[in-house]
Order: C-alpha cells, then sequence, then structure tokens
C-alpha cells in the first residue's frame, strides 16, 4: 500500500513548460502549483471541490486542483491562471471583465476565468442562463454574478461576432 | 428575465460620464471606469496572505474540541512531538504566558458582560471548534501529521445550545462568575402601545426567525508572523479589514511597543465582517513567532472557518403592529431574542445586532409609538458578531414583514401602504424614537422610481393572469434604512480603540505623478479605484498619474479601515481634501514662480494653467523639479510643501443614514416547494456616487449575500452543540445558476457631513433582500392563506406551510 508521505517522480508540462520534481502522493495539484512552482495565481478556497477557486486545465479539461493529485498529473499538461494569461488566450474576457467590474476581492477570478474560457471555446452561443449554469461551479461571495455573466455574455457575443445568444 | 438584460437606469443621476455634464466636485467624480487594481488580480497575479513566502517559515495547525462544552482532563502530546518535522507543541497556559486575555465588552452598551476569553481554551472549552492545542511543523501537512497524534481526555459537560432555555432557571450557566447566560439586555418604551394597540383597526403579529449564518469570505483567514526578537519587531502580514486595529491589539495582549509592530494587509480575498474580529487561532499564530523567533504562518482550511469565523444574524423577534382604518402605522412591539458565542466578541463586543435591531425596527416608517426589548445570550455555539449589515436584514424583516401584513389586513396595496407611511419628507433631521438620527432619507423618490423599473403595476397584471393559470407568481417589496459613515459613537465612545477617523498622505512626486497612502484598505470593494478618482479629482490630474498606497501600519495615516460601510465616506473625505489641500499648495507655489495670483490659477490634466486664459504654466513635473531639484530656482524664504496630510471623521451623527426600496419577482412551485428567482430590483441612495460601475456591483453582492440568507444559507447545530453542516458541501450558498439579474437603480442624496457627499453603500443589498424575498413568497402563496417567517426559506418550510408535508 502507498503510504500519503511515498514519494513519486513527476514529469509534466505547466504553462508549456516540462517540469519534473519528486512529490508527496498525497500532495494535491493545486499545493503542487502553488508550493513548489510558486504559481500562486491558483487558489484554494475550500479544498472540498465546490468553490472552484482552484480550477486548471489539464490535458484541455477544466478540472478541480484541489480533487486531483499531483502524481495525476504525471505526463499530462497543465495549464493555470498564469499560462493562459501569458499566452493571450483570455485576454478578452480578462479585458471584459475589467470593464465591467466582474471581480471584487479577485480571490474567484483565476478559476471563474478559467471555468469562462472553457465555456466561450465550446459554446459560444450560450444564453444568459446556459452561462448561469456553465458558471455554476464556481463560487463568488462579492459580485452578485451579475457582471460576471455580463462579461462572459459579451466575450461569448465578440466571438461569434453576433450580437445575440441563444434565446 | 435572464435573457432580456437591461442597463441600470438610475446611474445616470451622478455619472458625469454618461450625461456628459462636468461633475462639481471633479471630472472622475461619477465615473464609471475599470479599477485600477484589478487587472493584477485578472492576471493571477494578486499577492494573498497565503501567498506570501519568508524564509524559514513554520506552519502551525490547530486541534480543536470536538465538543461544545467539556472540561480538558489532560493533553498527552509525547508521541506528536516525536512526529517528523514537528517544532513545538503549545497549550492553553503556553501562549497566556505571552498574551494577556481580553474581554469582549464596549462600555457605552450598558450592562454588556463577558469573561476574560485565552487564545487556546485553558482547562475547558466552551464551543465545538474551539482552538486548544497548536502544533508546529516544518509543513503543513507534517504538522497535521503531528496534531492526529496528540492525544487529549475531555470530560463532556451539558452545552447551551437554545436562547431561551439559556435564561431559564436551572440551566447550566457558561461562565458561573457571569451568574446568568444573559450578555446584554436593552429595553425601549416610548409610552402609549397598549392604547394604540386597543384602538387599532387592526393588529397584525407574527415570530420572524433570521437563521445563524456565516460570512464565507472566499479567501479563509490567514496570518503569517515574522517576530525579529534582534530588533523586537512584530510584522504581521494578515487578511485583514483592520490593519491599526490589529496593531493597536498585537501591542497591547502581547506587551510590544506599538511603534514595533507593523501589520500588512496585502491583498485581502473578502472580508464581509469576518476579519474585524479577534481570533485565538491568530493570536496564538502571533505568540508562536514570539516564542521562535522565526516566521509561523497560519492559514484556516474551510472546515475550520465554518466552526470558528464569527457567526451572525441568528435571532427570533415577535412583533405585532397596530394600524388605522386609514392605513396608518399606530404601534410597533418587539420582542429580540438571540444566542451569541460563549463569549462576547472581542474588541467589538457580540451587541451591535442587537442595537441595530432595537434601533431600526420600523424602518423608514413615522410611526412614533414603539416598546422593544432585545436580549442576547451566551450559548456553547461559535462565536458571533458583525457581519455585513450588521442587523438590518434581522430588522427589516421585522419591519416589512409586518408592513405586508398590515397592508393585507386591511386591505390596501404594499406599495401604497409604504408610500403613506414613511417619515415626510420635510421632517428631516429626523431622530428615531429609539435615539439615532436620519440626517435625510429620499424614501418617497426612490420607491417611486422602483416601481418605475420594475413596471410593478404590468407585474401585478402578470401575476394575476399566471395566477389563473396556476402559476404562482410573487412580488415583494422592502423599504430599508442602513446605516454608514460611523462615528466615534459605534466603538471608540464604548472604549475601544476603533479609529473612526481615517487619513491619506498625498504627495507630488518628482516626475509630476501623485502618491496617497490611505488608511482604509482594499477587499475587492474598490478603495483603490475611489481614492485614484478623488484624488484625480481633487488635485486635477488624470487617474493613471495616482498610486495608491494602503495597507500597511508603517505607511499610512492612521485609521479605521474597512467596517460599517465607511470607506468611501469616510476615507474619500480624507483623500478629497488632502487633494485639495495638495493642489492648494502647489498654486501657490506657482504663483509665487510665475508672479500670479494663486486664486487665478488652476490644475487641469496635470498642468497648471491660468484659469481665465486656458493656458499652460507650468507641468506639475515642471513644479516638481523645480522644488526638488533646483532649490536656486525657489525663493528664498519659501518652502514649497508637496506633500500634505488630511483627515476626516464623521461627527455630527452617530451615523449617516443611507435608504433604498428592493424589489423581487419570484415564482413558487407549489408542488415542489422550490422558489425561483426571476428579477430582483434596487433604489439605492448613498449620496454622491464616486463609480457607478463599483457600486452597482456592490449593491448586487449585498443582495445576493442576503438571497443567501433567505433562501439557502443556515448554521445548522444539533441539540448538542455539534455544528451538522460545515463544509461547503453542506452549507448552502448562492451560486450563479440560482441567482436573478438584479437591476440597480440611485437616487442621489449627498450628505452634508463631508464636501464629498458619500455614504455607503456596502450594506444596502443584504439589509434588503431577504425580507424582499420573504414578502415576494408570501405574495405568491397568498391564494392558499400560507406563510412563512422562518429563514431560510427552504421548500420544506415552504411546502409545510402549504400544508403539504
Amino acid at each position: 500500500m502507498t503510504n500519503a508521505r511515498d514519494e513519486f517522480d513527476l514529469r509534466l508540462t505547466v504553462n508549456n513548460v516540462e517540469v519534473a520534481r519528486r512529490v508527496p502522493a498525497r500532495m494535491h495539484l493545486a499545493d503542487f502549483l502553488r508550493e513548489e512552482l510558486g504559481l500562486t495565481g491558483t487558489h484554494l478556497g475550500c479544498e472540498h471541490g465546490i468553490c472552484g477557486a482552484c480550477t486548471v486545465r489539464v490535458n484541455g479539461e477544466i478540472v478541480r486542483g484541489c480533487l486531483m493529485l499531483a502524481i495525476q498529473a504525471d505526463g499530462a499538461a497543465v495549464e493555470t491562471v498564469e499560462g493562459v494569461s501569458e499566452s493571450g488566450e483570455i485576454a478578452d474576457l480578462q479585458e471584459a471583465f475589467h470593464q465591467r467590474n466582474a471581480l471584487q476581492c479577485g480571490f474567484c477570478t483565476p478559476g471563474m476565468l478559467l471555468a469562462a474560457a472553457d465555456l466561450v471555446k465550446r459554446d459560444p452561443l450560450a444564453s444568459r442562463d446556459q452561462i448561469r449554469e456553465h458558471m455554476s461551479g464556481n463560487f463568488c461571495r462579492c459580485t452578485g454574478y451579475h457582471s460576471i455573466v455580463d462579461a462572459v455574455e459579451a466575450v461569448c457575443r465578440a466571438r461569434t461576432g453576433d450580437a445575440r445568444g441563444r434565446t | 428575465m435572464p435573457g432580456t438584460h437591461r442597463r441600470c437606469a438610475g446611474t445616470d443621476m451622478t455619472a458625469s460620464d454618461k450625461n456628459g455634464q462636468a461633475n462639481p466636485l471633479g471630472p472622475y467624480i461619477g465615473a464609471s471606469l475599470p479599477r485600477p487594481d484589478a487587472r493584477r488580480l485578472l492576471h493571477g497575479r494578486g499577492r494573498y496572505t497565503d501567498d506570501i513566502k519568508l524564509a524559514r517559515t513554520a506552519h502551525v495547525v490547530f486541534i480543536r474540541s470536538p465538543y461544545a462544552h467539556a472540561a480538558i482532563t489532560t493533553i498527552d502530546f509525547a508521541r506528536a512531538a516525536d512526529s517528523p518535522g514537528v517544532i513545538r507543541i503549545v497549550t492553553g497556559a503556553d501562549v497566556a504566558a505571552l498574551c494577556s486575555p481580553w474581554v469582549g465588552v464596549l462600555t457605552h452598551l450598558k450592562g454588556l458582560k463577558s469573561a476574560p476569553q485565552y487564545p487556546l481554551a485553558m482547562g475547558r472549552a466552551r464551543w465545538q471548534g474551539e482552538p486548544v492545542v497548536a502544533v508546529v511543523a516544518e509543513t503543513r501537512a507534517l504538522a497535521e501529521d503531528a496534531a492526529q497524534l496528540v492525544e487529549i481526555d475531555w470530560d463532556p459537560l451539558t452545552a447551551v445550545t437554545d436562547a431561551e432555555a439559556a435564561l431559564a432557571p436551572g440551566s447550566p450557566v457558561i461562565h458561573p462568575d457571569l451568574g446568568d447566560n444573559l450578555a446584554y439586555q436593552r429595553e425601549v418604551d416610548t409610552g402609549g402601545v397598549e392604547e394604540a394597540f386597543a384602538g387599532a383597526h387592526k393588529v397584525v403579529e407574527a415570530t420572524f426567525k433570521t437563521s445563524r449564518h456565516t460570512p464565507v469570505p472566499l479567501e479563509p483567514r490567514s496570518i503569517l508572523a515574522d517576530y525579529n526578537p534582534a530588533e523586537q519587531q512584530l510584522t504581521v502580514y494578515q487578511s485583514t479589514q483592520v490593519p491599526y486595529m490589529m496593531q493597536w491589539i498585537l501591542a497591547k495582549h502581547f506587551g510590544l511597543k506599538e511603534t514595533r509592530v507593523r501589520v500588512i494587509a496585502p491583498d485581502v480575498g473578502g472580508g464581509f465582517g469576518t476579519k474585524i474580529h479577534i481570533y485565538g487561532d491568530e493570536m496564538t499564530a502571533v505568540a508562536l513567532s514570539i516564542m521562535l523567533g522565526r516566521p509561523v504562518k497560519f492559514v484556516s482550511d474551510r472546515l475550520e472557518s465554518f466552526v470558528t469565523d464569527f457567526h451572525a444574524r441568528g435571532h427570533r423577534v415577535k412583533a405585532r403592529m397596530a394600524v388605522s382604518g386609514a392605513g396608518d402605522i399606530i404601534g410597533i412591539e418587539m420582542d429580540d431574542l438571540y444566542g451569541i458565542g460563549p463569549y462576547s466578541g472581542y474588541p467589538r463586543g457580540s451587541a451591535n445586532e442587537a442595537k441595530q435591531v432595537l434601533n431600526l425596527v420600523g424602518g423608514p416608517y413615522r410611526n412614533r409609538i414603539y416598546r422593544g426589548r432585545t436580549r442576547v445570550v451566551f450559548e456553547n455555539k461559535n462565536m458571533y458578531g458583525q457581519y455585513r449589515a450588521v442587523g438590518h436584514p434581522v430588522a427589516c424583516a421585522v419591519t416589512e414583514g409586518l408592513v405586508d401584513l398590515a397592508a393585507s389586513a386591511i386591505g390596501m396595496d404594499p406599495a401604497e401602504f409604504r408610500y403613506r407611511n414613511y417619515i415626510d419628507a420635510e421632517a428631516y433631521p429626523y431622530a428615531l424614537v429609539t435615539g439615532p438620527v436620519f440626517e435625510k432619507l429620499s424614501q418617497h423618490q426612490a420607491h417611486e422610481k422602483l416601481l418605475e423599473l420594475m413596471d410593478y403595476a404590468a407585474l401585478r397584471q402578470e401575476q394575476k393572469a399566471l395566477r389563473e393559470r396556476g402559476i404562482y407568481r410573487g412580488i415583494g417589496l422592502a423599504a430599508f434604512v442602513e446605516m454608514s459613515n460611523p462615528s466615534s459613537a459605534t466603538y471608540g465612545q464604548g472604549g475601544a480603540s476603533i479609529a473612526s477617523q481615517d487619513g491619506c498622505t498625498m504627495k507630488l512626486t518628482a516626475t509630476g505623478g501623485i502618491t496617497c497612502a490611505v488608511s482604509i484598505n482594499e477587499i475587492g470593494q474598490g478603495a483603490t479605484a475611489v481614492i485614484s478618482q478623488v484624488a484625480a479629482s481633487a488635485v486635477g490630474v488624470s487617474p493613471d498619474n495616482i498610486k495608491v498606497v494602503i495597507g500597511d501600519t508603517d505607511v499610512t495615516p492612521y485609521g479605521g479601515g474597512n467596517w460599517g460601510s465607511r470607506g468611501t465616506g469616510i476615507g474619500g473625505e480624507a483623500v478629497f481634501q488632502a487633494g485639495k489641500a495638495l493642489q492648494q499648495n502647489i498654486l501657490t507655489f506657482v504663483a509665487l514662480l510665475t508672479e500670479n495670483e494663486a486664486s487665478m490659477l488652476g490644475i487641469r490634466d496635470g498642468n497648471v494653467i491660468e484659469i481665465l486664459t486656458g493656458k499652460t504654466l507650468m507641468t506639475l513635473e515642471d513644479v516638481a523639479r523645480t522644488a526638488y531639484f533646483r532649490g536656486d530656482q525657489v525663493p528664498r524664504h519659501f518652502t514649497p510643501e508637496l506633500v500634505v496630510t488630511r483627515h476626516f471623521a464623521q461627527k455630527a451623527y452617530d451615523g449617516i443614514c443611507t435608504n433604498g426600496i428592493q424589489g423581487c419577482y419570484l415564482e413558487v412551485d407549489v408542488e415542489t416547494g422550490f422558489v425561483r428567482l426571476l428579477r430582483h430590483w434596487v433604489v439605492d441612495d448613498c449620496g454622491t456616487i464616486i463609480n457607478p460601475l463599483l457600486v452597482d456591483e456592490q449593491i448586487r453582492g449585498g443582495v445576493v449575500q442576503g438571497i443567501g440568507g433567505a433562501l439557502f444559507e443556515e448554521c445548522i447545530y444539533s441539540a448538542h452543540g455539534q455544528l451538522t453542516n460545515g463544509s461547503l458541501i453542506d452549507y448552502l450558498v448562492p451560486m450563479a445558476c440560482e441567482m436573478p439579474d438584479i437591476e440597480v437603480g440611485h437616487v442621489s442624496t449627498p450628505t452634508a457631513t463631508s464636501e464629498l457627499g458619500a455614504k455607503g453603500a456596502g450594506e444596502a443589498g443584504t439589509a434588503g433582500a431577504p425580507a424582499a424575498i420573504m414578502n415576494a413568497i408570501n405574495d405568491a402563496l397568498k391564494p392558499f392563506g400560507a406563510f412563512v417567517t422562518e429563514q431560510p426559506f427552504t421548500p420544506e418550510k415552504i411546502l409545510r406551510a402549504l400544508g403539504k408535508v
């Protein structure tokens, strides 16, 4: 049986950079990113998979960084808010969030942005209701969500070059 | 409805960028500019307390009482001490040797009592979650490993968990020295109550319950204490709303020189009141840093947050209202009871909800016959205290619930009933029968605007038509008042060392930039944006040229920080006055250099100009260069003062009351009891608006927290004092899919107590939303004669009211 403290070699790419570390079996991915790599844009709000503040992308899918062990990401391509900011992939979302004040304390924001990026890529025709549904895995205690929905909606519309979404 | 989103209608009242008219206070007052500090948060480049790494940091975790009330017989940590990476394990007495206990009373809340409280339990634990043993190790994981090995023998005691029973004779007394479990009581009686009720056309009554809930800021409480024994210097990085309050308390309780205590609030991931209190675990982290001479970090995990972050709002209020045949409120009587924790909170006490509920039941209405009582009771539950909109949601739910009942009893539309009962528009300033004075409310205007925004008449028609098809929709209104810009009456006069004033030091930099060091700080509400827009307007530069420095007691002027909706109203005014003073000093200097009259000069877009001609005389960079580098060009007997400090405190009233009204439209599924929120509207009057973008989302965020309390949130305790839903899995918070679009409109009645005229906006949404939801649900249930008054209004409670379960 694996002891939680047993260490394993881990190789993966994080934001397109190859990384190799030896990590304890019990270390979750968000702690790995924060503590080992200093990528503190990934936040921990609950560590039981509800709040979504630790949302990162693994092999193109958004996941809870607190519910995945670092060693489960062996060989994977992991992307964090720092990576998608630097690549410019979410520049339009960041601008829309900024213009509409779709954040206050900013603690949920990296996770929110990654969840929103997933939607605007997969379903840019989403209606307001569908945006609310998709963003419902991410808890924001400061805003009333209204401005977040506004921002995501604006990016959806801009990306499809259409003023209307699904109704 | 979602999908038919409309823009806010009311913001144009003050937003100069929208109506094109220059705001007399300056070009950026009322401008919807994006926050200058938001970009780093959007790029994952924020710096919250847990993001800070100092060399040799040790990590502390806590073993907490699993019992609501128990004697601690023995603590054995021999095995834990041998666990890998362990540095130190301490218990109550070890920490008490460094940190003196505290007592959470305020002298102006007469009779408020509490017992000395220590950072870690001393011999007896009094709530489930109270910290008992602290384990410090090289990493948090190693500390948690060792904590599992600490063995504590407990002798469980009877827990006091019901506020009513706690006052009954024979109840166990949590602090025998205090005599009983009654922490505080206050009564008000204007006289004439019996007569009013005896002569009333109708009397309505109900018992309202609001549930004990918890603020849940997304960033948990976090502290990194760094004591340097060589200098006897304590530096604390903390997720706090109140750096100066913390500095004072750390110095006092650890016996340090105040000048050797520095508190830094980096980015703070939400507060809502959670981060204005003293917590034993945080004080223990500081004690450990002093003991070990190295940095010690404590970050609460979410499970700890549920049982330690101060709870709030768990009231039971029996209330009744007398009303005349014409529809006038002629008397109100109420009896409020709530249970706090085993101690009154420190340093703000746990009785402010009592004060606000007692003061503000009756809200914006002109009735002057009132009898009220409030009682605050110790319980073996988590600590309890100030959370966003302290007491207001309770007072508002009671008042507005009674108002709807009264309107219904006499067959009057609830909107009309409210309108005829508001305090007369000419009656201000208006002293409440309970003491506080409302400077000026705009309730009639706000009401008219709300009905227009909602299209109230059309909604009523829609509701009626749908009801005939078996669709049950409800419309709920809630007029609210909200105290902001507090004076020293809130804390300072009660003996708490919490500033009610704030300050700003403004400096012209060598290249013509402006730095503002201000004693309010940022918890996401937009303080940085407010400071830069106010400073830019007052000096005459672009907001791009403003650098804001906040959240560091070594750097900023002294001040109160963030609580009670005071940042913009108090801190903003200090910034405004500092900006005007700096401008004046610059103009005096330039007048001397250019042989002009200072009164003929102004600053626009960073240039000193002749007002009449608009001609630029000097750029601000020229001014700074001359002052700083070319003393030879400065007249010999003149010293340019290009750094100024100004302070502001609101002294005219206990607080400046804001007001407004909310409307809710929802649908109740009478088969399942589920509530679907369709639309929500708010008209708010927060005086001068600095940035409508910020205000609108503050109000929406407040509404959503209020909706949380109304529909979902409740800390459910067992009879033995166990929190049974202490995780985000079991304690429901509002998520995007359940929330409606929220339209915000404004009326603007600037306060005359400051030049800026700004009042608070952070709590209005929370104050009114639960009442609006409650009234809308009851409106929807009206055809069934069903009625709910106990928050949260879960499907189960609605089905019970309908007699279906």
